[in-house]
This record gives structure tokens, C-alpha cells and sequence, in this order.
């Protein structure tokens, strides 16, 4: 699919959840299970998304200490953890990496 | 009674302080938009198109990664079924406004204007209650403008980065920091657990369906924990008075 048609999907779906309560509201009441549901979507799939981009290099699983983004990836969870601030995070992450990098090399 | 014109100044200034971490990220999504392989133009106008933080990133990293269409586009409707949650609680406090308006304000609904729109609005007294819909209106528009800026700034910046800085891995950082501070219980922590554990399995399904499976049993697995716990906790409860 066109990535154009890919971004106006998504933005017609996002402004469709933003619009339909404001508007429908006394007619449309969010089901108790769907609003528990909710509360768990944010780590389920972020996690998701995290966990491959960590451990896969080239479509197969790397636990070496050679796979960097793995070594830096758990530094940067202690980080996230320990100071709860995002830039901290990113900042420690990526410097992690690039010292990594520089001394195991890209792999 | 508030005029209208200082409605919208106080929801703009009531939006600043927010922008300090807003700012970041929208240079952020620009700069990786270009390294997952999206065209300026694309990754500027889905900052306008969508308007949604997460989305756009998760979305420009399902577009790096080949994921088909209908994928990403209901990944974008599972991450974003929050903002219904947001509409529904603002919807009571403008529902005189007209439609156009509504139109307006729904476009703006994001996490950062929900937060401190719906902290006014349920603290307010009757004296701000006519020119509300001016107050949301500044600071949804205050934090769109600075969304706009800083992703243009970030796509700006981007084309002069060269690949070798694995600037690519701030995606998996940025979630990183978003994830890891808000696992506060067991039954979030059993959601992620689960949820990767299964990623880690199903990441090479066709279609990216493997992230759908991921997420489908890290939010099941975490309801099931939050449902056992809230059961165990009352006989424990009645152990004790006894």
C-alpha cells in the first residue's frame, strides 16, 4: 500500500476516536472490560515493539555480548527505571551504544 | 466572566511547561522518520495528518520494517483508543459548543491537551464555564504549532545525520522510557513480560501480525493477573479481621 494512503488511514482512524464521543456522548459509554483492556495496551505492545528491535540482528535472535543494541537496550532500562526521566534515557542509551559500538563494533 | 481572548491565553500558558518534553520528541520523530526510510514530506505531513505521538512513531517504525498497510493502521486504532477514553470525559464540558467547534477541539485531543484542559475544566467554577472551549483551544493549538516545529526542526537536522550514528535506536529508547517508569504493578509488569516474550517468538509472521499476537497476550495476561489479584486480596483481607 502506498505509504501516503498508509498516514491518512491512520489519521482518519485517530481523529475518528478523538470525534465520536465528543459528539455521540449519552448514546456511547466505553465498556468497563475494554476500559480495563486499555490500561495494558501501552506496555503490551511498546514491549513489543522493543523486544525484537533488542534481540533480532538480520531476522535471527543474538544473544552475544557482541549484539550492542541488546548490551545498550539493558542499560538503558536500568536507566529508565532508576531515573524515570525519558531524556536521561535516551541520552545514557545512545551514548551507551556508541561506546559499544566503537569498542565491540557495529556487528 | 472570562473573555474569550483571555481564555485562549491562559490555555496557552497553561501549555508551556509541557512543551519542554514535547519539544524533544517532536525533533526526535523527525530526526527517525527519515532513518526508517519515510520522505520529508511524508513524515512532516503525518505530524499534521495524524497528530499523535506514539502513533507516528510506532507507525514509522511498521513502515521501516515493511509491515503492511491494514497493520499499521489498526495498530494506530489499538494505541490510540485512549483518546476515546479523553473525548468522552471532555465531551460533558463543551457539548454546547457547536459542531465546527467540536470538529476543531476533537482534532486537538492529545494526551498532553487532555491533561491540562480536563484539570481545569473539572476544578473550574462558573465564571470560566462560557469561553471554555477558548481555553482548550489554546492550549490544543499551542502544542500543535510546537509539534509541527520541532518535527520540522528534527527532519531538518535529520538529513544532515549520516547512518552510522544509529540515531535509529532512539525509537527503541524512546519506548524504552515510556515503558519501563509506568510498570508500577504486577499485573503491567506480567502485560510487558508476556507481550515481549511473545514478540520474541512471533517476530517473523508475516505482516508484522507477530506485534498484534505480541500485544494481544500481554493485554489479556494483565487483565488475567489484575483479576486474580483483586480476588486473592479479599480473603487475605478476611483472614486478618478475623
Amino acid at each position: 500500500m502506498n505509504l501516503w494512503l498508509i498516514v491518512i488511514g491512520m489519521g482518519f482512524v485517530t481523529f475518528g476516536i478523538r470525534l465520536v464521543p465528543i459528539v455521540l456522548l449519552g448514546r456511547f459509554e466505553i465498556p468497563d472490560l475494554m476500559q480495563r483492556a486499555l490500561r495494558f495496551v501501552p506496555p503490551a505492545v511498546l514491549t513489543a515493539i522493543i523486544v525484537p528491535e533488542l534481540l533480532y540482528r538480520n531476522d535471527q535472535i543474538d544473544v552475544s555480548l557482541t549484539n550492542v543494541r541488546l548490551l545498550a537496550g539493558l542499560i538503558a532500562i536500568v536507566v529508565a527505571w532508576r531515573t524515570k526521566n525519558a531524556l536521561i534515557t535516551i541520552g545514557v542509551g545512545m551514548i551507551a551504544l556508541w561506546v559499544l559500538q566503537f569498542f565491540i563494533g557495529h556487528g | 466572566m472570562l473573555s474569550s481572548r483571555t481564555e485562549f491565553l491562559n490555555g496557552t500558558k497553561a501549555e508551556l511547561p509541557i512543551l519542554l518534553g514535547v519539544l524533544p520528541f517532536g525533533m526526535i520523530y523527525g530526526v527517525l522518520a527519515l532513518q526508517a526510510g519515510l520522505s520529508p514530506a511524508l513524515a512532516l505531513a503525518m505530524s499534521s495528518i495524524v497528530f499523535a505521538g506514539s502513533a507516528q512513531f510506532i507507525g514509522a517504525q511498521l513502515m521501516a520494517q515493511g509491515a503492511g498497510g491494514l497493520v499499521i493502521i489498526v495498530t494506530t486504532f489499538v494505541v490510540n483508543l485512549r483518546h476515546a477514553l479523553y473525548s468522552a470525559s471532555v465531551a460533558p464540558f463543551i457539548k454546547q459548543v457547536p459542531l465546527r467547534w467540536k470538529v476543531l477541539l476533537a482534532y486537538l485531543l492529545t494526551d498532553e491537551a487532555y491533561a491540562v484542559v480536563i484539570t481545569r475544566f473539572t476544578q473550574s467554577d462558573g465564571s470560566t464555564a462560557l469561553n471554555r472551549h477558548w481555553y482548550y483551544f489554546g492550549a490544543g493549538i499551542t502544542l500543535w504549532a510546537s509539534w509541527q516545529i520541532s518535527t520540522a526542526i528534527g527532519i531538518f537536522v535529520g538529513q544532515l545525520i549520516p547512518a552510522s550514528w544509529s540515531l535509529d535506536f532512539t525509537l527503541a529508547l524512546t519506548f524504552i522510557a515510556l515503558v519501563v517508569p509506568n510498570l508500577k504493578d504486577r499485573a503491567s509488569v506480567a502485560a510487558a513480560v508476556s507481550a515481549g516474550i511473545m514478540a520474541m517468538f512471533a517476530y517473523t509472521w508475516p505482516y508484522k501480525l507477530g506485534l498484534f499476537a505480541a500485544a494481544i497476550t500481554g493485554i489479556v495476561i494483565g487483565m488475567l493477573v489484575e483479576q486474580r489479584r483483586n480476588h486473592s486480596t479479599l480473603p487475605d483481607q478476611q483472614i486478618t479481621d478475623n
